[in-house]
């Protein structure tokens, strides 16, 4: 059989690096390079067999393409090429501080409603956690070059840390869709 | 090598003639068809030059039907073998005829499919078949202007519909004897005919407001590729809420009760429609309307008071955008155009208050009306295969969540909503019992996390699971949503390979015998025969796998294929070449499907090298072959 050049890693699907680091630009190019080549809509005079096939591998070249282009995503996924499973149900212990900084942050959230000028409160919030991811995705980026044991641990901390927080910032977004509903 | 092709004086060099494609905007109100003619996109018009069809089908006594200004003008006379915005219906459920905008006025037939169906002089009829003779009739337009058959059309959906819903249009089609390309989102549609228009990169905002359908979709073009980011709307919000809206207030004023007749209701939403069309031009309007007694009651509308009635629809619409703005991940400054599209952006007030809420004045330089037929046509080209060389690629995505129910009625997200598509997720299951050998789905469409408040799309049972004992089992379901947003399920057990075999029961969709049945009725109408109906789709198909394959071997047959595999590949094709030549469908089909695979393998190492040329000089290292 022939080898299937979509068989391999995500990275190798776009000719990129295994690297957290990545150059938004030339992933965004080689995915619409890909797809070019690869879409049903360049099959749809073709045999219904081809058809299939031009479904399945846009399918595969999309799913690439949503992991690499979200940093959260691609984390995790790294580490799944190092063997490390983020959700794998143990070692579950989280930093106690952050856990702390996390009811803080979630307390603020549920007092937005009742202050003043919710959408100012709120907006304070939004920076709030979004500096607060950027710090982490900063660390996770040498943690996952490095690959040590040691580095690896860290980094599937940092990126629960980023989950928590990422949940966070929807439900920030959920509750500004409310308020400018509310203005409405 | 270059090879050169001697032609005779008078033949083309053309590796293969012109096909006759169009773009059809099957709309709520009114439907169209487009054509790209020497090299322009053209909305083809009937005999009396007119571009529009109205979405009006009506069954006469003798159960013929007639559709268009002709049905139309039918409506108040004879309302129950009239049927008017059919697209309301398409992909519904007998349960959803309450939602649809109060009143339908029509008669229902209590039967226990879960297809509604209307009760007229041909009998009882689905909303499928009722779309099928717009889209007869249009396909009957197309081929009298072009003067030939259709090689295939594409189709558009609002954006925002479900699966059954588009199930439901391709359904239709079929019906219709037409080769559905692709179904096409209608805001897609729109940009691609300004965008190629324009030739301009960056995000743009489609704002689509038609007479039942509301949707809005943010795109980023970049070189060719029209990228949906994200999109949003309402199936049941439109202009025609607007004239309902216009007709409640006058039945208050009147002083007409909720005990109207239906021909009373059509000429109340007449008026209404008139009342909004004549204050784009004049601050007041005068009403007349007759009431069931015979007496008259004369009143008087003001632009203030339509923008009052309307504008807490306009507003709906508005939320919508912000969702989707933020769906998509980006601000108001950052859209570069808004363009609008649907008969009802006509109204001076909807586009006052866009233009508002985006910060910039809407694009309206292509006919609203016409701009996502136009948009159609452009791609029904390229996918029918006349420009080749095109770099035009539509990435869209899906519009609604997909899950399946879980413990407890909750709803687990498989694909997430802006998921571009085509998409595939597996996920694995497990047995509960020892020796169970079959196991049930229920997938669902929908943002919200209980079951009920979601669309149910169709159940699944999985047969031929292995009987192992409880939790052995690991079956792997595969969901996969295609270019046009269908989705289909596949399953198999990983431990053994086997394949689980899988009956769908679609929750407000046709089941394929019921289009089989269908297909059989339309044709002792038009005492055509089933059998060479069935001869023609399958020498259709015929035609089109082997000129593929001819082109293909012609490109790169020699490079990738050893002397053995041509032969067989070259036998195959013989045999369904003369399999072509006879009158037996089955033995066309077995032909063609045995050539298919024996094909596999090189479909399989094409696809692979247009993979390789799309990265050459990227890789680092070469790709193993």
């Amino acid at each position: 059989m022939t080898a299937d050049l979509l068989s391999g890693n995500h990275f190798e699907i776009f000719g990129l690096p295994a690297r957290f680091a990545l150059d938004q630009e030339q992933l965004a190019e080689r995915y619409r390079e890909l797809q070019r080549a690869v879409h049903p809509d360049r099959y749809a005079n073709a045999g219904a067999q081809e058809r299939r096939l031009a479904v399945q591998r846009a399918a595969q070249i999309n799913e690439a393409f949503q992991v690499l282009r979200d940093p959260l995503a691609r984390a995790k996924y790294l580490l799944e090429l190092h063997g490390v499973q983020v959700d794998d149900g143990q070692n579950t212990a989280m930093d106690p501080v952050f856990l702390m900084e996390q009811m803080e942050l979630r307390e603020a959230l549920s007092e937005v409603r009742g202050h003043a000028e919710p959408q100012a409160a709120l907006a304070r919030l939004f920076q709030d956690i979004s500096a607060r991811i950027q710090d982490l995705t900063a660390l996770l980026g040498g943690e996952l070059d490095r690959a040590t044991p040691d580095a690896l641990r860290q980094a599937r901390d940092n990126v629960r840390k980023l989950q928590f927080l990422g949940r966070l910032r929807e439900e920030a977004l959920e509750l500004e869709a409310d308020l400018e509903e509310g203005l409405g | 090598m270059a090879l050169l092709q001697i032609s005779e004086p008078g033949q083309s060099t053309a590796p293969h003639q012109h096909r006759l494609a169009a773009g059809i905007d099957l709309g709520t109100t009114n439907s169209l068809i487009a054509s790209v003619r020497s090299g322009l996109a053209e909305v083809l018009e009937d005999e009396n030059g007119r571009f529009l069809l109205p979405s009006v089908v009506r069954y006469r006594p003798d159960g013929s039907p007639i559709v268009g200004y002709d049905a139309k003008a039918a409506v108040v006379q004879d309302p129950l073998n009239t049927i008017v915005s059919v697209k309301r219906l398409m992909g519904r459920g007998v349960a959803d005829l309450k939602l649809l905008g109060g009143r339908l006025p029509y008669e229902f037939a209590q039967g226990d499919s879960a297809v509604p169906r209307i009760r007229t002089a041909a009998g009882e009829v689905s909303a499928v078949e009722v779309s099928a003779e717009i889209l007869k009739a249009l396909k009957h337009r197309a081929e009298e202007a072009l003067g030939g058959e259709l090689n295939g059309v594409v189709v558009t959906v609002p954006a925002y519909f479900d699966d059954a819903q588009r199930q439901a249009t391709k359904d239709a089609g079929r019906l219709a004897g037409l080769n559905v390309l692709r179904l096409l989102n209608e805001p897609t549609a729109a940009a691609v005919a300004y965008g190629l228009d324009r030739g301009s990169d960056g995000v743009i905002a489609v704002y689509d407001l038609g007479g039942g359908t509301f949707d809005i979709s943010i795109l980023r073009l970049n070189r060719g590729v029209f990228e949906v980011l994200a999109t949003g709307g309402d199936t049941a919000l439109g202009g025609d809420d607007m004239d309902r809206a216009v007709a409640q207030w006058i039945m208050t004023q009147a002083g007409i009760g909720d005990d109207a007749d239906h021909a009373q209701l059509r000429r109340l939403m007449r008026e209404a429609c008139a009342a909004k069309e004549a204050l784009t031009e004049t601050e007041a309007t005068g009403l007349v309307v007759e009431r069931m007694d015979g007496s008259r009651w004369q009143g008087r509308l003001t632009r203030a008071q339509l923008h009052e009635l309307i504008d807490p629809l306009i507003r709906k619409t508005l939320s919508a955008c912000r969702r989707a703005l933020r769906d998509a991940g980006v601000a108001v400054e950052d859209i570069r155009e808004v363009v609008m599209v649907g008969g009802s952006t006509r109204v001076p007030r909807v586009r006052e208050l866009v233009g508002e809420f985006f910060q910039r004045p809407p694009l309206v330089d292509i006919d609203p009306e016409k701009v996502v037929a136009v948009g159609a046509a452009i791609q029904a080209d390229i996918l029918v295969g006349n420009k080749p060389e095109d770099e035009m690629l539509l990435l869209d995505v899906i519009p609604l969540s997909l899950g399946i129910e879980t413990m407890g009625g909750l709803v687990e997200k498989l694909i997430p909503r802006n998921t571009t598509i085509p998409v595939a997720r597996a996920q694995e299951f497990t047995t509960f019992k020892d020796g169970q050998t079959a196991m049930a789905f229920h997938v669902v469409q929908g943002e919200r996390e209980l079951v009920s408040d979601c669309r149910s799309l169709a159940r699944f049972e999985l047969h031929g699971i292995p009987a192992m004992v409880a939790g052995a089992a690991r079956i792997q379901v595969t969901f996969q949503v295609d270019a046009d947003g269908l989705l289909s399920v596949t399953a198999r057990e990983k431990t053994t390979g086997v394949q689980s075999s899988i009956e769908v029961k679609p929750s407000y969709g046709l089941a394929e015998h019921e289009i089989e049945r269908m297909l059989r009725d339309s044709f002792d109408h038009a005492r055509e025969d089933m059998e060479l109906r069935r001869l023609r789709e399958q020498q259709v198909e015929a035609d089109r796998v082997v000129e593929a394959l001819e082109a293909a071997l012609a490109t790169d047959g020699e490079a990738l294929l050893s002397r053995d595999e041509r032969a067989a590949i070259d036998a195959a094709l013989l045999a369904v070449k003369q399999a072509r030549q006879g009158d037996d469908h089955l033995a066309i089909k077995r032909a063609v499907e045995a050539l298919e695979k024996t094909c596999a393998e090189y479909v399989a190492r094409r696809m692979n090298t247009s993979i390789q040329q799309a990265m050459a000089g990227h890789k680092v290292e070469d790709f193993g072959g």
